[in-house]
């Protein structure tokens, strides 16, 4: 009985609570009252601009979509077919994979290295953190533009340096050999700045007391680099790997000024198969396919690595 | 009497409504309209905007244009016609985009227009153009029926043929005997292996487009191709057939291929229009084998280093082939079939493509080649052009057999990037063969094509 009494009296107390709770709304003014809804109002635009055209792509790849034709029709599995049997599909994913990896091995390397170097506090390296920043402000089509008269072995400054030493007329991006390389080397000069940023960030906020306890414990400096800062630095080592690798794996502007996926196939990853297909022969239907594979990838990568980016955070943090 | 008096007012009422009714042309028969133009970036724009102030002038017509960098030109107006909602009411287009466009319904027939006095200026005189290139403008709809008949869908505003220029300077002092319209595409590369290397290692023989991009093959290689009795494709069993893999095609392209290894730009492979423009301008390049207005281009006093040192010369043809082909570019305008302001539209096409404007853009602005053969017969015009040696010689051994050489099909864009991409691979020596590469292409092109049943036609 006494159980019953206690539930009947919480059972009063809430609805007593609930009505001095609507008692309080009504008396807020009503800006105050919409509050939430203005504040739910852009997530939700947000969420409907983003799945509206995703969900549009989903529907076109199951049509015969062009903007050569004036009317669309339903054709099924045909434009999925059709990929998953293209030479296209394999070697753009190949092309795909090897760049995204190689750019973005290049630049966490190159971003490590010279954060490292850049995180003694002096007068160079305070001037030198600004000036390689300089990079990032360009848009990479602009930076490729730049990286190709530089290259032009008429009268590209690079070209003339290399005579020096007696190279000429190295094939840069217009040899299957070297295309690969020069387009990387590109990225990577575009976007080592962004890994540099980040990784001298995640350096400066590393906490000093684990380095003065190896010091006194006479410990050398690849020792304490390869046990204390790479696993402390590891969740920043994550960032820049998630950004730059879905980045590269998305690629698209660097290739198509440098070289439109020439020589042969040799750049040709998906983005430009899938641009190819969209705009340059008018097929949107047979283009989706790509860009929603592409996405794919990019969303299952992305979950694994935020997934160990945060395993990494707990960890560094001794949780 | 006064039956034949009532006949007689009546008569006359009769002739004086219908000449009442018979509108005569007038150039402000659309005042108070406003279309939408779109335009390429590009130099028969540059004349094109100089009059837009007097067109609006003389019809009352209120142009809103948008000039879009050609990278990115096509997209936009196939976005645009798609879209179906009457904008922009004119375009520019080249020829081969009439083969997406036209079948689509995206584009007005012309002919209803020119055809109509009440709409056309009694002095427009279609009769002009030269036939091969506004012929290139007709096409029926039909997938491998060749151009010249059918609708007229745009009309040209100029064009480009393919020829090939050299360096006088840098010949006369490497001591070398230039190409003339006697040499033949085997002396031309050889010439090309000779002049290659001129100022030192950075320096070399013919400038050629290369990117993996259809561009790469319409100009030069095109021509050759023709020149060499090749075909893109052949009608069979009511499916078109790729021809890219017989013998005249292979042969070609084992020369081209030649042509490039040996006398080429180091970096080929990266060459659009505009590199190999600059480097004919800078003396880097010997020659170039492009479009002649692009040639010229670099010519005209203070556009570049070497202007004044280019001089002209016709494609070089095969040993024993008589008859010079080219093929050729066309920035023409079109209407959109979906513009509510047709007349307006009509007008502008009218004014842009007519004698006055595009002899006043030849003699005054780059507008060369005019498609109107008076245009390139007027004195002031040839005096102009009589200063870029061999210009107009070149010109006139080519004009009669000038047009569009591709047969037309609704795969253009695509197969014709996917044939830059096998001559990549062939310079790049990917294939055991130019036959090989040639066979493989051939598959693609046919596979691609194969759902075309021209007996549905």
């Amino acid at each position: 009985m006494g159980v019953i009494n206690k539930m009947k009296e919480e059972k009063k107390l809430n609805s007593e609570v609930k009505e001095n709770q609507s008692e309080i709304y009504n008396k807020k003014p009503l800006v105050e009252r919409l509050k939430p809804f203005f504040l739910l109002g852009p997530g939700f635009l947000l969420t409907v601009g983003i799945l509206v055209p995703f969900a549009m792509a989903i529907v076109l790849s199951f049509t015969n979509f062009s903007f050569r034709l004036p009317y669309t029709s339903f054709v099924g599995f045909d434009n999925w077919v059709k990929m998953f049997t293209s030479f296209d599909f394999w070697n753009g994913l190949l092309v795909t994979f090897e760049y995204a990896v190689l750019a973005t091995g290049v630049e966490i390397l190159l971003g490590l290295g010279i954060a490292l170097l850049l995180s003694k506090e002096n007068p160079v390296t305070k001037v030198l953190r600004v000036i390689l920043l300089f990079p990032l402000m360009i848009a990479p089509v602009i930076a490729t533009l730049i990286w190709q008269l530089m290259l032009n072995p008429s009268v590209g400054i690079v070209e003339k340096f290399l005579n020096i030493f007696g190279i000429y007329n190295f094939p840069w991006a217009s040899s299957p050999r070297t295309a690969l390389m020069t387009v990387i080397m590109v990225d990577a000069w575009i976007f080592t700045p962004f890994a540099i940023l980040l990784l001298l960030a995640g350096l400066q906020s590393l906490p000093k007391s684990p380095y003065e306890a190896a010091e006194l414990d006479g410990a050398s400096k690849w020792f304490t680099f390869k046990t204390l800062t790479l696993p402390m630095l590891k969740p920043f080592l994550y960032i820049v790997l998630i950004f730059r690798l879905m980045d590269s794996i998305k690629i698209f502007d660097i290739i198509f000024a440098m070289t439109k996926g020439g020589p042969g196939n040799t750049l040709m990853n998906l983005s430009l198969v899938a641009y190819n297909k969209g705009f340059a022969f008018l097929n949107l239907g047979q283009a989706t396919p790509y860009i929603l594979i592409l996405w794919v990838i990019v969303y299952i990568i992305s979950n694994y690595l935020v997934k160990n980016w945060l395993k990494a955070q707990k960890a560094s943090s001794g949780r | 009497m006064r039956r034949k008096i009532l006949g007689l007012v009546v008569m006359i009422l009769i002739i004086s409504m219908s000449l009442l009714g018979a509108e005569e042309f007038r150039w402000d028969m659309a005042k108070g309209s406003k279309i939408k133009v779109a335009l390429n970036q590009h130099m028969y724009t540059d004349d094109l905007l100089q009059k837009i102030d007097e067109f609006e002038k003389l019809t009352g017509i209120k142009v809103d244009y948008t000039v879009t960098p050609e990278e990115n030109y096509f997209d936009r107006i196939s976005v645009s016609l798609n879209s179906r909602s009457g904008q922009p009411d004119v375009f520019m287009t080249g020829a081969y985009q009439v083969w997406d466009y036209a079948p689509a319904g995206y584009m007005q027939d012309l002919d209803e227009f020119i055809n109509d006095p009440s709409l056309t200026s009694p002095d427009y005189n279609v009769e002009d153009f030269y036939d091969g290139v506004i012929g290139s403008l007709r096409w029926d709809l039909v997938p491998g029926h060749k151009v010249g008949n059918g609708p007229l869908w745009a009309i040209p505003m100029a064009f480009e043929m393919y020829n090939v220029a050299y360096n006088e300077r840098i010949f006369k002092e490497a001591g070398v005997e230039p190409p003339t319209a006697e040499t033949t595409f085997e002396e031309f590369i050889e010439i090309a292996k000779k002049i290659d290397g001129f100022g030192g290692p950075n320096t070399y023989g013919v400038a050629l487009r290369g990117t993996r991009n259809w561009a790469t093959i319409h100009p030069g290689y095109m021509t050759t191709y023709v020149n060499y009795g090749a075909k893109d494709f052949e009608i069979e069993n009511n499916k078109l057939v790729s021809k890219v893999n017989s013998p005249e095609a292979v042969e070609m392209t084992e020369k081209w291929v030649e042509l490039i290894i040996s006398g080429g730009a180091p970096n080929w492979s990266t060459y659009t229009w505009y590199q190999a423009q600059a480097d004919l301008g800078a003396g880097q390049a010997a020659m170039m084998f492009d479009a002649d207005i692009v040639q010229y281009g670099v010519n005209v006093v203070g556009s570049s280093p070497e202007a004044g040192n280019i001089a002209f010369s016709p494609a070089p043809l095969p040993e024993g082939q008589n008859v010079r082909n080219s093929n050729l570019w066309i920035w023409s305008l079109a209407m959109n079939n979906y513009s509510k302001n047709k007349t307006a539209a009509w007008l502008f096409i009218q004014y842009f493509t007519s004698y006055d404007y595009q002899l006043w853009a030849a003699v005054n602005g780059r507008s060369v080649n005019s498609p109107r053969e008076s245009v390139f017969n007027d004195p002031t015009f040839r005096e102009v052009m009589s200063e870029h040696k061999g210009y107009l010689e070149a010109f006139e051994a080519t004009i009669d057999n000038t047009a569009v050489q591709f047969t037309p099909q609704p795969h253009f864009t695509e197969l014709t990037t996917e044939w830059a991409s096998t001559l990549q691979d062939l310079v790049f020596g990917r294939y055991p063969s130019v036959q090989a590469g040639m066979d493989d292409l051939k598959k693609k092109m046919d596979r691609t094509l194969d759902y075309i049943d021209l007996s549905k036609y």
